[in-house]
C-alpha cells in the first residue's frame, strides 16, 4: 500500500476516494525511562528511550490507519498527518489520518 | 543552606555537562548536514515534473530532546523578567535541525535524493507536570521519492 503526505502522487490517477482513514494508539513510558529522563533533565540531551517509544507508537498508529484502509479496498493512503497530544500525565496520544483512495 | 548547596551543585553539573553536550551536538549537526546537503528537501507539496512516474514512500525522523537544569533555570527566571528566552531557542534549533537530519539520513538509506511536502511537528510530551517543559519532541517527515525502484525494500516503515 502507497502511503504518502502529498495530495497528488506524479503519474498516477486517483480512480476513487474512499474518505478518511485513521490510527491512534496511546502511550505511556514505563518507571525507568522516567528515572533516565529525570537525570537527563539536569544534564541535558537526547532521551533516547522517549524517542522509541513515540517512534513505535507511530508505526503502530499507522499499521492500525493501513488495516482500515486495506478493509475499504484502498491501495493508496494520501495526505497523511500525524498528531501528538498528552492526553494524561505521562501518557501520549499519537493520531495518524488519511485520505483512503484507488489509485490505477 | 542545605537545599542551597544543592541546587548549586544541579546549576553546576546542568551548566558544565549541558555545555558539553550542546557543543558536541552542534558539531555533529553542522558535520551531517553538509554530508546529506545533496538531498533536496522541499516544503511545497507538489512534486517537481522530474520525480514522474517514480516510485515513492513516507518517510520520517524524530527526537525528543531535553534541556539541562542551569538553563531551565535561566528560563525562569526570564519568565519573571518578561523576553526572549534564548535557552529554549536553542534546545528547539538543535531538535528540528535533527529530526530533520534523522529524515534525511532514512531517506538516504532508502536510496531517495528528493524529498517533497516536509511537515515539521512539535509537542511537549512533559506537559502537564510541575516541571513543565523541559522536554520537546519534534516530528518531520516528508514523501520521497525514488529514482532507483529496486531500492525500496520497506515502502511502509516510519
Amino acid at each position: 500500500m502507497l502511503i504518502s503526505n502529498l495530495e497528488i502522487i506524479p503519474g498516477k490517477r486517483i480512480v476513487k476516494h474512499l474518505g478518511l482513514v485513521q490510527g491512534s494508539t496511546v502511550r505511556a513510558k514505563h518507571v525507568g525511562r522516567d528515572i533516565m529522563a529525570g537525570l537527563k533533565n539536569i544534564f541535558g540531551g537526547e532521551l533516547k528511550g522517549y524517542t522509541e517509544l513515540l517512534q513505535e507508537s507511530r508505526t503502530e498508529a499507522v499499521e492500525r490507519m493501513q488495516e482500515q484502509a486495506s478493509a475499504i479496498g484502498a491501495n493508496a493512503v494520501l495526505n497523511i498527518r500525524f498528531s501528538t497530544s498528552s492526553v494524561a500525565q505521562g501518557a501520549a496520544e499519537i493520531f495518524a489520518y488519511g485520505t483512503a483512495v484507488i489509485l490505477e | 543552606m542545605y537545599d542551597l548547596i544543592v541546587l548549586l551543585v544541579l546549576l553546576l553539573i546542568g551548566y558544565f555537562f549541558g555545555r558539553m553536550a550542546e557543543k558536541k551536538h552542534y558539531k555533529s549537526i553542522i558535520e551531517r548536514e553538509k554530508k546529506y546537503a545533496k538531498i533536496i528537501l522541499i516544503a511545497t507539496k507538489y512534486a517537481p515534473a522530474e520525480v514522474l512516474n517514480q516510485q515513492s514512500s513516507l518517510v520520517s525522523g524524530s527526537v525528543v530532546i531535553s534541556v539541562d537544569y542551569f538553563k531551565r533555570f535561566l528560563a525562569a527566571l526570564r519568565n519573571f523578567f518578561g523576553g526572549r528566552v534564548t535557552s529554549y531557542e536553542s534546545l528547539l534549533d538543535r531538535a528540528r535541525r535533527e529530526a530533520i537530519l534523522r529524515l534525511k539520513e532514512e531517506a538516504h538509506k532508502k536510496g531517495s535524493n528528493m524529498l517533497v511536502n516536509l511537515k515539521l511537528e512539535t509537542s511537549s510530551i512533559s506537559k502537564g507536570r510541575k516541571n513543565a517543559i523541559g522536554s520537546v519532541e519534534i516530528l518531520a517527515y516528508a514523501t520521497a521519492f525514488y529514482p532507483d525502484t529496486k531500492a525500496l525494500a520497506q515502502p511502509n516503515a516510519v
